[in-house]
């Protein structure tokens, strides 16, 4: 079903690891089921190891101590992967960026972080760069704005891969915030702990969202899609929000992020 | 003690902020410079490989610091100035005064700088009976009012014209009543005819410097105003207050700096003015000051170097980070509640007045990186942040509830059976109390969220439980 | 000096320099250290030069031109010095400025035939009230469209600020590529590790964006900056 650039004969298909990320896990499996479906297509033995978190809110608490225990427990727990695949740019970023950065001074853990490191990916850069993917079989019907999460932009390089798979989604039309690439005030904990500042922030980005002709933003990762649909809900906004692996997957025809779950259409 | 800080009621400071519907508008204009930066960036191939050489620059130079700090001592006082030596805020403003007394000065203009919003000088000088007067149009307007700047290179920039108006008819006495200060170049022309009569009038000359070159014992200043000029040439004595960490080796050096300054902070490819200054006017110089007088200010800073916050040491204070921070343009510089805001402020101000009274700032990001994105001496200011963080977390000092929190989730993620367990349970709770509404406009503990948006419910159950029912059904 | 000792106790320099060192983990004495940062004194390496600037004599002048202009700055050209007074006169008729000209005691502009004009002349240092000035830039910086102006006992400094029209001349043959090409000519004429007592390093004229990031020429210093290139 997906095309890629070297067809990849079946014996060598490469042992993905999925890290779920706990949002997904707990809020929208189907993400999960997403990105499954997505790396299967595209020739991917895909396994769950039992996983938790990656540390990064411990991390981003300034508790190392926690963030190297998890960071440990993970990397044990992706062993025997080939790669290691987060439908997240901020989790993704954590296991490729901070991870060696955790265990700088302890030579031994630090190289086998770098390993795993080497190894992590997130979603949709690792169905472009490394598995070469150049178009998806799937049809979504909408105008939609694309928000470029922070850490999956400015720690893993995320800006071109979507916009590049979205552009082979039929009845798909792209257009671009104002500033895209500007924070949704997400941050983690900052949401919840800073609530006011984070407000500030994340209505900004719904009038960006607003101004354009957007009736989905999508991003790839969770936590900044649940505050924007959270904010544009409680606006009163129709604009869906949407995981960009479930567009791509063609596995948009639920329910969108925080909307009713009563009987399907 | 150094001008006084609400560093500690951060979040009031920003709830009033979010709340002051002028402070709002006036904000907007803050938003241009992130357009300008990125054209100047575009327009020079070399934007990039000058970044990089900018951090080496300042790299070296912090691992020199002594030897070149003695060597620019040397050629100062060959160039016939002199260098004073302040540990703290307190010792730099003593010096500066007494350099005034002797010099028999009534009146002091001054020239936009960082370091003696650091120190409180414009309050001390008052004390001891000297009038300072800030000429940089900025400065001169928030002097007028009262206030410290808001911004490290547009101090003024929360103000709205309006205000600026009501400012100079307050404190301008003979200004008529029917002239018409509307528009910003009524006010520009009002306060060029009364700051040229103080330039004129004044005894000593107060600047801060960019940099300071060993090479040469010069200082650097970089105006656009050419207030900083007119500070220094017409009285009849110059004094350079600056911190440790403004020396750079070389000239060569310096416009190495000077390239990735300018398009940094105001999108310019280089500033109107600047200027390089070596010692008093020289034996025929028509015009220049007589007394040339460097004050180097230390203030904790000598204690960053060889630690994890040294880097913060490279900053050039061109102001790129907070043009480009979402929590500066939503809040604007006064809520940080010292003299430096935005993300480089939420890096120093820990290290200058303390982790006790500073420690909110590195906590108010949502690290999203875009300050080290475009620092143009790629300071990484979130891991600084987080460094802070850990501090923090170490000693203690981060509230208790959140600990506790903390310390709850990290007991079950360590443990992935029972995490397993515990988040399945979490979400087949979470989701029937969502009954079926897709979200809750209000949950337990989550009121820094609901209170502003709603908060998605979870689909059904977990995915790990899902997958798990599949594969094992498959198998 | 004032502030350094306080009564039997280190002064704030040794207490700095200590701390630097202890910070440092150096003593100060550390032999490849000293080499180093002296070397670096000596060769002052270039960096990062861009390529802008960079070229033959007429792409550096039409390369300045255009960035001068960019700044905001007027320019124009003549083909001798004889001709600067009849352009510097045709400036400040043209902007309705009074037929005054300050300038210093610069032997270029000295030999130059003002008489032909009908400004009056005055030299010296500048009190603030004056209107128009001349003086003539140590060199010119094709990379950002910038006049170098050095102080001396010829050049004063007040004529770079106080007037509201700023006229320097720029020669052909001083016009350079970047930066460290000035720093060079520094170097020959000031001897190495020696500079004036002022450089300034001008990009158009005076302005300021303080009120409501509106700009505005014209803040303290000039609001007009106009080039003459010579020769």
């Amino acid at each position: 079903m997906t095309a890629t650039r070297d067809g990849r004969a079946p014996n060598s298909r490469p042992r993905v690891g999925l890290f779920v990320t706990c949002l997904v896990d707990i809020i929208r499996p189907t993400v999960g089921f997403a990105a499954v479906k997505l790396l299967e297509e595209a020739g991917c033995k895909v396994v769950v190891p039992s996983q938790t978190c990656c540390g990064q809110p411990a991390y981003n608490a300034g508790d190392r101590a926690t963030a190297k225990d998890l960071a440990m427990q993970a990397i044990d727990a992706f062993e025997d992967c080939d790669y290691v695949v987060a439908p997240s740019g901020s989790c993704g970023g954590m296991l490729a960026t901070h991870y060696p950065e955790l265990f700088a001074g302890e030579p031994d853990m630090a190289a086998k972080a770098e390993r795993f490191a080497a190894k992590t990916h997130e979603l949709v850069s690792f169905l472009v760069d490394v598995l070469g993917v150049e178009t998806v079989a799937a049809r979504y019907e909408g105008t939609v704005a694309y928000h470029d999460s922070c850490a999956g932009l400015r720690e893993l390089g995320i800006k071109t891969q979507p916009r590049r798979l979205l552009a082979s989604v039929e009845g798909l039309r792209l257009v671009e915030l104002e500033e895209a690439e500007t924070c949704c005030g997400f941050g983690g904990m900052f949401a919840t702990k800073y609530g006011e500042l984070s407000n500030a922030i994340v209505s900004r980005k719904s009038e960006d969202i607003r101004k354009t002709a957007a009736d989905t933003v999508l991003a790839g990762d969770l936590g900044c899609l649940m505050n924007m649909a959270g904010k544009l809900q409680r606006e009163g906004s129709p604009v869906k929000a949407r995981h960009v692996a479930e567009v791509l997957a063609g596995m948009a025809d639920g329910p969108a992020i925080g909307e009713s779950q009563g009987p399907k259409q | 003690m150094s001008a006084v800080a609400t560093t500690s009621k951060f979040k009031e400071n920003a709830h009033d902020a979010l709340t002051d519907a002028r402070l709002q508008g006036a904000l907007v204009h803050a938003r241009n410079f992130t357009v300008r930066r990125a054209a100047a960036a575009e327009r020079l191939p070399e934007f990039e490989a000058l970044r990089d050489n900018a951090r080496a620059v300042k790299d070296h130079t912090l691992a020199h610091l002594d030897l070149y700090l003695e060597a620019y001592e040397r050629k100062v006082v060959e160039s016939g100035g002199q260098v004073h030596y302040a540990q703290d805020a307190e010792e730099a403003r003593r010096i500066i005064i007494e350099l005034c007394r002797s010099l028999g000065a009534k009146s002091v203009t001054k020239g936009k700088s960082m370091v003696s919003e650091e120190i409180g000088l414009n309050q001390a000088l008052e004390a001891a009976g000297i009038e300072a007067v800030e000429t940089d149009l900025g400065e001169y307007i928030i002097q007028l009012r009262g206030e410290a700047p808001s911004h490290i290179i547009a101090p003024a920039i929360h103000v709205t014209k309006q205000d600026v108006e009501q400012d100079f008819r307050k404190a301008h006495r003979d200004l008529p009543a029917t002239r018409d200060l509307s528009e910003p170049e009524q006010l520009l022309a009002e306060a060029r005819s009364v700051l040229r009569a103080r330039f004129l009038a004044a005894d000593v000359g107060v600047t801060g410097a960019n940099f300071l070159v060993a090479e040469t014992g010069t200082s650097i200043i970089v105006t656009n105003e050419g207030n900083g000029d007119l500070t220094q040439i017409l009285p009849k004595a110059h004094i350079v207050i600056a911190s440790i960490e403004k020396i750079v080796p070389t000239l060569e050096d310096a416009a190495q700096l000077l390239r990735v300054l300018a398009r940094s902070a105001t999108g310019q490819d280089a500033s109107v003015y600047t200027t390089l200054s070596t010692g008093p006017r020289r034996p025929g110089d028509p015009d220049g000051p007589s007394a040339y007088h460097v004050v180097i200010l230390d203030n904790g800073r000598s204690s960053m170097l060889g630690g994890e916050f040294e880097d913060m040491l490279r900053c050039i204070r061109c102001g790129a980070c907070m043009n480009h921070c979402p929590v500066y343009q939503a809040i604007g510089g006064h809520a940080y509640g010292w003299v430096y805001p935005g993300p480089m402020g939420a890096v120093l101000t820990p290290s200058l007045i303390g982790v006790a009274e500073g420690g909110q700032l590195p906590n108010a990001s949502s690290f999203c990186g875009r300050c080290e994105e475009v620092c143009p001496v790629r300071i990484p200011l979130p891991k600084m942040m987080r460094h802070w963080r850990e501090r923090e977390f170490e000693r203690h000092l981060s509230p208790a509830p959140f600990r506790y929190g903390l310390g709850l989730w990290a007991f079950f993620a360590r443990r992935p059976t029972l995490y397993r367990f515990a988040t399945d349970l979490a979400a087949r709770a979470m989701h029937l109390a969502g009954r079926g509404k897709g979200r809750f406009s209000w949950a337990p503990l989550a009121g820094g969220w609901t209170q502003y948006r709603d908060l998605a419910a979870p689909e059904k159950t977990t995915f790990q439980s899902q997958w798990r029912a599949k594969s094992g059904a498959v198998k | 000096m004032a502030g350094e000792k306080r009564g039997g106790e280190v002064s704030a320099r040794e207490a700095i320099f200590a701390n630097v060192r202890r910070s440092l983990g150096v003593t100060g004495a550390e032999e490849p250290r000293r080499f180093e940062s002296e070397a670096r004194l000596a060769k002052a390496p270039p960096g990062v030069v861009p390529k802008r600037g960079q070229g033959g004599a007429e792409a550096r002048i039409a390369t300045f031109k255009a960035e001068a202009e960019r700044a905001a700055a007027t320019l124009a050209e003549v083909a001798a010095l004889a001709e600067v007074p009849g352009e510097v006169a045709r400036f400040l008729r043209e902007n309705n400025a009074p037929a005054t000209l300050r300038m210093g005691t610069d032997q270029r502009l000295a030999t130059m035939p003002w008489s032909v004009t009908p400004l009056d002349i005055l030299h010296g240092p500048s009190d603030g009230h004056d209107l128009n000035a001349v003086s003539v830039a140590f060199a010119a910086i094709a990379e950002t469209g910038t006049v170098a102006l050095v102080s001396g006992a010829d050049n004063p400094t007040t004529l770079n600020f106080l007037p509201d029209n700023q006229i320097v001349v720029v020669l052909r043959s001083d016009v350079v590529a970047d930066y460290e090409s000035v720093f060079v000519r520094l170097r020959e004429t000031y001897g190495k590790g020696g500079a004036p007592r002022t450089v300034n390093f001008i990009t158009g004229p005076s302005r300021s964006a303080d009120i409501e990031q509106t700009l505005l020429l014209g803040a303290h210093g000039p609001r007009r900056l106009h080039i003459v290139i010579a020769g």
